[in-house]
C-alpha cells in the first residue's frame, strides 16, 4: 500500500520523495496539519533535528508562520489536507501582499473513491479555490509524477517568490478505508 | 480606589525604548499606527490583513532568529482571531518571542464594538493554560517596564495582556507596500533581498 509497483518490477515511494525533495531545497520548517497522506513526510521531518516541525491548529497559522520564517531568511514548507485550504483563503493575502515564497503540499480528498461525502464540498473546490487567490497547482495522479511537480513547485516557489501547491490527489494516495482500523 | 488606565501610544512607546537588535511585528489597525508612531524601523513588520497572523508571523521569526529578541504587538481583537496559534506557540515555545496584546476589549478600528476580552475573557490566562513560560496582565508603566526587560532577556516564551483605555489616537501610518516592508526587514537582517 505504501508503494505503487512500476511495470519493471520496482516501484516508486513517492511519500518518502516529498520528504527527500522538501530536503534538497533546503526547508528548514514544516508545518503542518496531519493527514494520512503526509504521515510519512511529517514522521521523517520530526526526526529530522535540522528541520522544525511545527503541528499547527489550523491551517492558515502556517502561512504566518512560513512568512515570518522567510523574513527571518530561512525556508518552509506546509502541509495540509484539501479541507484545510478551505481554512488558508483570507490568510493567502499576505503571501500576495508581501509576495514571500510559499509552497503548500496538498492531499486530497472529495475528488476519487471517496466514502464521506462531507468532505466533497471543500475538496472539489480546493484547486479552483486556491487559483482564485494567487497560488498555483499542479495534480499529482500517479507516483511518478510527485518528484518532478515537486520540484518544479518548490523552485518557482523559492527562486520566483510564489505560491505553489501540488495537489497529490486520492487516486496516487489510495482509497481509504472505512471498515477497519488504520 | 481607581487609577487612570494606560494610553496605548505611551505603552507602545515605553516597550520600545532602547530596542536594539528588537524585531517587532505587528497587528493590523491600531497597534500598526502604535508602533508606527513610536518611530519606523527597518526590523518592523507591519501587517495590514491575513487578521489572527501577527503572533504566527512572530514565531517564524523568532523560530528563525534564535539569537534576536522577536516581540508581538497586537490587539485583542486579533489575538481572538488566533487563539488556537497560542497553543501552537507554545509547543515550539521560542524563549526570545514575547507576545503584548494591548487589549481595550474593543474592535477599534471598526467603531469600538465590545471584544470577548471586554466580555470578561483574560487573553494572559489563556496564555497561561496552554504553557507559556510567563504570563501577565499589565496596567501600568513600571510593568511595561519590566515588560521591555523579560522582551530582551530572551529567557521565557512570554505574554503580556496590557490593559489600555478606549481612546483613540491620531492615525500615524506605515507603509502599505507588503513586499517593501519585507524586503526591508530582510535586508535589516542581512538576507538577500529578491
Amino acid at each position: 500500500m505504501q508503494q505503487t509497483p512500476l511495470q519493471n518490477g520496482q516501484s516508486i515511494d513517492w511519500k518518502a520523495q516529498v520528504y527527500e525533495v522538501l530536503k534538497d531545497f533546503d526547508v528548514k520548517h514544516a508545518a503542518y496539519v496531519p493527514d494520512a497522506g503526509h504521515a510519512t513526510a511529517i514522521e521523517r521531518f520530526n526526526a529530522d533535528e535540522a528541520v522544525h516541525s511545527v503541528v499547527l491548529t489550523t491551517e492558515e497559522e502556517g502561512i504566518g508562520y512560513l512568512a515570518g520564517a522567510w523574513l527571518g531568511g530561512e525556508r518552509g514548507v506546509l502541509l495540509l489536507q484539501s479541507s484545510g485550504v478551505g481554512n488558508c483563503i483570507n490568510t493567502l493575502a499576505l503571501q500576495v501582499c508581501a509576495r514571500f515564497p510559499l509552497l503548500m503540499v496538498v492531499t486530497m480528498r472529495g475528488d476519487w473513491a471517496e466514502f464521506n461525502q462531507w468532505q466533497n464540498p471543500m475538496g472539489q473546490a480546493t484547486e479552483a479555490a486556491l487559483n482564485l487567490m494567487g497560488v498555483r497547482t499542479w495534480r499529482a495522479e500517479k507516483a511518478e509524477e510527485v518528484e518532478g511537480l515537486l520540484r518544479g513547485a518548490a523552485t518557482m516557489a523559492f527562486e520566483g517568490d510564489q505560491a505553489c501547491a501540488v495537489l497529490l490527489s486520492q487516486q496516487l494516495i489510495g482509497k481509504k478505508l472505512w471498515n477497519q482500523v488504520q | 480606589m481607581t487609577f487612570p488606565l494606560l494610553n496605548r501610544r505611551e505603552a507602545v512607546a515605553e516597550l520600545l525604548i532602547d530596542r536594539g537588535d528588537l524585531i517587532v511585528t505587528t497587528g493590523l489597525g491600531s497597534p500598526s499606527y502604535d508602533v508606527m508612531a513610536a518611530g519606523d524601523h527597518d526590523r518592523n513588520y507591519y501587517l495590514w490583513a491575513a487578521m489572527g497572523s501577527a503572533a504566527t508571523v512572530g514565531l517564524g521569526l523568532a523560530m528563525s532568529r534564535p539569537q534576536d529578541p522577536v516581540l508581538v504587538v497586537t490587539g485583542d481583537g486579533e489575538m481572538l482571531m488566533g487563539m488556537g496559534a497560542l497553543a501552537t506557540i507554545a509547543v515550539q515555545a521560542p524563549k526570545n518571542l514575547t507576545i503584548a496584546v494591548l487589549d481595550n476589549g474593543h474592535y477599534g478600528e471598526t467603531g469600538m464594538q465590545r471584544s470577548h476580552a471586554g466580555h470578561g475573557i483574560g487573553l494572559e490566562k489563556v496564555a497561561q493554560s496552554v504553557n507559556f513560560d510567563w504570563t501577565a496582565r499589565i496596567t501600568d508603566l513600571a510593568g511595561v517596564c519590566d515588560l521591555r526587560a523579560r522582551v530582551h532577556a530572551k529567557n521565557a516564551l512570554s505574554f503580556a495582556a496590557i490593559t489600555i483605555d478606549v481612546t483613540e489616537e491620531d492615525r500615524v501610518l506605515p507603509s502599505r507596500d507588503g513586499v517593501y516592508i519585507k524586503n526591508r526587514v530582510r535586508a535589516a537582517l542581512g538576507q538577500q533581498v529578491f
